[in-house]
């Protein structure tokens, strides 16, 4: 086994796409996610059952699948998106079927005078949502969705499939232009294994900087 | 009239937890409610403010119909206090926090006017120096003593206590008590559920004995305990001064 210097820089080269790609989609699952855990709750039948129905596609079925519906399916309906488009598209319509059911267990582990109490003060639902609900259902779901952030690095790879030159995409290229496969990858793992170091840490002390006394377990990390 | 409720019906499945219960409030007037628990005491004053929709009757806050489907109800609750048993503290806004944030969002108040507002009701409830502090920093009889400032800083037209005291270790009990003496003393409407007969007889002008989701018997504290006009009305206020005390 030995390993090429040049591969490090040239396997860097997709880091950037990998961050764009996972940063973008956990937005898109951000605001998706929590729209969709607020119908779930506070919705009437009709809307908790488009939410439900939402949810369950996207858990219920396999990530590339979904990529490949989106890149390689949407054109016959004449919707052309770019690689770059259908891979953030796509994973950001995942992670929001995840992230909501993260959300919706923040909102409903509120406790309930909570409602009561802005209500009693004169919020409608919206304001009591936005300024009683969501900040601590916010501060609940750290621990859980920052592995869902995590996961959502790794699944980046997946987009390799859909010729972008991710990490993993370099990766591959490299590999078959080298015949080094091993190595190659093991390369990629590494910088792989290093970004979500330096992303849960930065979560880490996100959970840390935002925690309130009283609310919330005590962080936890894995 | 300040406040008048008319007829209040509420059932939850098969069970009439409210079965026709009227009575009206002057502006200054505190009234306490007592009975035995599951009598509608808490249902009543959730249907005040339609926290719980009343099924049947109506409740009037001086010319506006709050049983009304087409009346604002925000803006009927922003002029209603509520306390609740278990203090309801927004457990991620700071004590000064929680009372500021009412003015505020509801009210639109400027941050500057709404923290100096808030201040005031704080030091009004002796916890001026508890601003800073989260509500799981604070003890029970502090968190419903911020409760009772976050009502306040709303400048309420009545605030409805339900069983302010009842979660409190009885130690802690007193200070909110004090509060709530010197708030009716001021001339704050109040209309209090509560077991607490010293502060019943030391500042209600009414006592209203409820059982079975029916007024049994209102009066002044002096009839009520003197010379009740029912048998179970002079039967409860004994238990309930045997069992607890007059710490008002």
């Amino acid at each position: 086994m030995s390993f090429e210097w040049e591969w490090f820089p040239k396997l860097a080269e997709g880091l950037p796409l990998t961050l764009q790609i996972t940063f973008s989609c956990i937005a898109i699952g951000i605001v998706l996610g929590v729209l969709l855990a607020l119908g779930r709750v506070y919705g009437h039948r009709i809307l908790r059952g488009i939410c439900i129905v939402y949810i369950q596609f996207f858990r219920g079925t396999p990530l590339l699948v979904q990529l490949f519906i989106v890149y390689n399916g949407f054109p016959n309906l004449g919707i052309t998106l770019t690689a770059l488009q259908s891979g953030i598209l796509a994973l950001g319509l995942n992670t929001a079927a995840y992230q909501a059911e993260y959300f919706r267990g923040a909102i409903q582990a509120v406790r309930g005078g909570q409602m009561l109490a802005a209500r009693s003060l004169g919020m409608s639902l919206p304001q009591a949502i936005r300024y009683a609900i969501l900040p601590q259902a916010f501060r609940l779901v750290l621990p859980a969705w920052s592995n869902e952030f995590i996961l959502m690095l790794k699944y980046s790879s997946i987009v390799f499939t859909v010729t972008l030159l991710d990490l993993m995409g370099k990766a591959k290229r490299l590999a078959a232009r080298d015949s080094r496969s091993f190595e190659i990858f093991l390369v990629a793992a590494l910088y792989y294994l290093v970004l979500v170091f330096i992303v849960s840490t930065l979560l880490r002390l996100l959970e840390k900087r935002v925690r309130i006394p009283g609310l919330g377990a005590p962080s936890q990390h894995r | 009239m300040l406040l008048r409720v008319e007829d209040i019906h509420k059932r939850y499945g098969k069970e009439e937890v409210l079965c026709g219960v009227s009575f009206g409030m002057m502006k200054g007037e505190t009234k306490v409610i007592i009975g035995p628990s599951g009598t509608g005491k808490s249902t009543l004053l959730r249907c005040i403010n339609r926290l719980t929709p009343a099924d049947q009757g109506r409740v009037w806050l001086e010319e506006e119909e709050i049983t009304h489907t087409r009346t604002n109800i925000n803006k009927i609750r922003a002029q209603i206090g509520f306390v609740f048993q278990s203090f309801n503290l927004f457990a991620h806004l700071t004590a000064l926090g929680n009372v500021r944030i009412g003015p505020m969002k509801v009210k639109r108040m400027k941050k500057d006017d709404a923290t100096r507002l808030a201040r005031e009701e704080l030091d009004r409830v002796g916890l001026a120096d508890k601003a800073d502090a989260y509500p799981a920093e604070l003890s029970g009889g502090q968190q419903q003593r911020v409760s009772i400032a976050r009502a306040l800083a709303m400048f309420p037209k009545l605030i409805l206590f339900d069983e302010p005291t009842s979660a409190l270790d009885p130690e802690l009990i007193g200070e909110v008590l004090e509060v709530m003496v010197s708030l009716a003393k001021e001339g704050m409407t109040m209309l209090v559920v509560t077991h607490e007969m010293g502060f019943a007889r030391a500042v209600a002008d009414e006592i209203i004995f409820m059982e079975n989701g029916v007024i049994v018997e209102q009066g002044t504290p002096t009839q009520m305990f003197t010379n009740a006009k029912h048998q179970r009305t002079g039967e409860f206020l004994n238990k309930i001064s045997e069992l607890y005390g007059e710490t008002g």
